[in-house]
């Protein structure tokens, strides 16, 4: 079984580093997004400090929607899919998976240049850090339920538009909690409490998502 | 021994067949034929699970496929229409994965394997830049190391030469003869003995009887 797991994932690695397009396009998409707000409004470091928590947040959840049509597209047009469903696994388990490459290709690219952007938007340094913690607790969120949007989606013709109209108000809270927890830090107050609210988040949807994914995917294979 | 009472599949509001019943034990080759839009296809998906029947159920070793699922998938090898090989791997990596999925049990030699379906020389090559029917042997490959008793094959001479039908009924009589199980649609005649062979003939309803 976790054989199995390790060779979807390996799978998954190897076909996106085959095809570079795949990586670099989201994490393009993010850089260009942030470096253009200091172009656009000026290059004042206490504006700046004080917008760049949710300008790297809101650009980490647009690209992280951008790249869901891989998800699982693919897969289901050239057939894997359906193999992966017929797999004597647990598909909830296989899932799993297909949702950590996801977050390998996508949320841990994020996760890297951040700080390269945090100085770019003179963040200061322990808001940095609690920056960092919100990405790393926040995009495997999105990844999963993201995940969710496009089992449900994947066995329709233009399905981009339904997928972020069902995926944007489910990634709103992990949005609002992280540039809130950002905001205490920078204020110089405790911050522990909407982090652990986050990792709650984290855990419900690392538990439920994987089992939704499955049943939205058996219903929309079909 | 694979066993359907009474399906009934409707795809968009449309019977495509109803009140089917066969059963099909070990050492058994079932030829599924008709005409296009029949329902080979759907009755193919229901058969390997990945729809589910309007009406009637389908019994896997006396047991209901829904409820048993991960079993069943053990025995079972289905290729569909979409070959589902990534078109970025090479044939060798493709083969791995699936054996690793499917047939986590057996030792699969790779080039052995491709040398059988005469890829020999291809192994390195991404399966995208292969020819349709070069894709379509990297993908029938899965029935030479495959050690499941059921085999669904829906249309696998799509794309295939002459010499490489044969080869292919060949191995599934030799499969049913060490009592396996094969489900097979096409519209080419198999050459195949019929002590082996059996066949179903999916007819167009009346379009006006058949709404629901």
């Amino acid at each position: 079984m976790f054989n199995a797991f390790w060779h979807i994932l390996r799978k998954d690695l190897l076909g996106a580093f085959r095809q570079k397009s795949d990586i670099l396009n989201p994490i393009c998409f993010f850089i260009i997004v942030v470096t253009l707000f200091p172009l656009g409004i000026g290059n004042d470091p206490v504006l700046l400090a004080r917008i760049a928590p949710g300008v790297i947040w809101v650009a980490a959840l647009l690209a992280s929607l951008l790249s869901f049509e891989r998800l699982f597209k693919d897969d289901f047009i050239d057939g894997s899919l359906e193999q992966m469903m017929i797999a004597p696994h647990p598909l909830s388990w296989l899932v799993c998976a297909k949702i950590s490459a996801h977050w390998l290709l996508t949320g841990l690219p994020i996760l890297c240049v951040s700080p390269l952007l945090a100085v770019f938007l003179s963040l200061e340094v322990k808001v940095f850090y609690v920056l960092f913690l919100t990405l790393l607790i926040g995009t495997p969120i999105l990844s999963l339920i993201g995940g969710i949007g496009v089992a449900l989606t994947v066995g329709l013709r233009k399905s981009s538009v339904l997928l972020s109209l069902v995926m944007l108000p489910f990634s709103i809270p992990v949005l609002i909690f992280s540039t809130m927890a950002i905001d205490a830090a920078s204020f110089g107050q405790s911050y522990i409490g909407l982090l652990a609210l986050l990792g709650a988040m984290l855990v419900a949807a690392i538990t439920l998502a994987p089992f939704a994914i499955a049943a939205s995917l058996r219903v929309s294979v079909s | 021994m694979l066993e359907c009472k009474n399906l009934t599949c409707v795809r968009e509001q449309r019977v495509l067949f109803d009140n089917l019943s066969f059963t099909l034990s070990p050492g058994e080759i079932l030829h599924v034929e008709g005409p296009n839009g029949v329902g080979k296809t759907s009755l193919f998906r229901l058969l390997v699970g990945l729809s589910s029947p309007y009406a009637g159920d389908i019994y896997w070793l006396q047991n209901n496929i829904s409820t048993v699922r991960e079993s069943y998938y053990q025995h079972l090898l289905y290729l569909g229409h979409k070959s589902g090989l990534k078109p970025e791997l090479t044939a060798i990596e493709n083969l791995q994965y699936f054996q690793s999925l499917h047939n986590p049990n057996v030792e699969l030699d790779v080039w052995e394997t491709l040398t059988l379906v005469g890829l020999a020389g291809y192994e390195t090559i991404p399966v995208a830049q292969l020819s349709a029917g070069q894709q379509r042997r990297v993908a029938l490959a899965r029935m030479w190391f495959s050690d499941c008793p059921l085999w669904i094959l829906d249309e696998p001479f799509t794309a295939i030469d002459k010499s490489g039908v044969k080869v292919i009924e060949n191995l599934l009589v030799k499969h049913a003869e060490n009592n396996g199980m094969v489900i097979i649609s096409t519209h080419q005649d198999l050459n195949v003995p019929d002590t082996l062979y059996k066949r179903l003939m999916l007819e167009k309803p009346i379009a006006e009887a058949f709404y629901v």
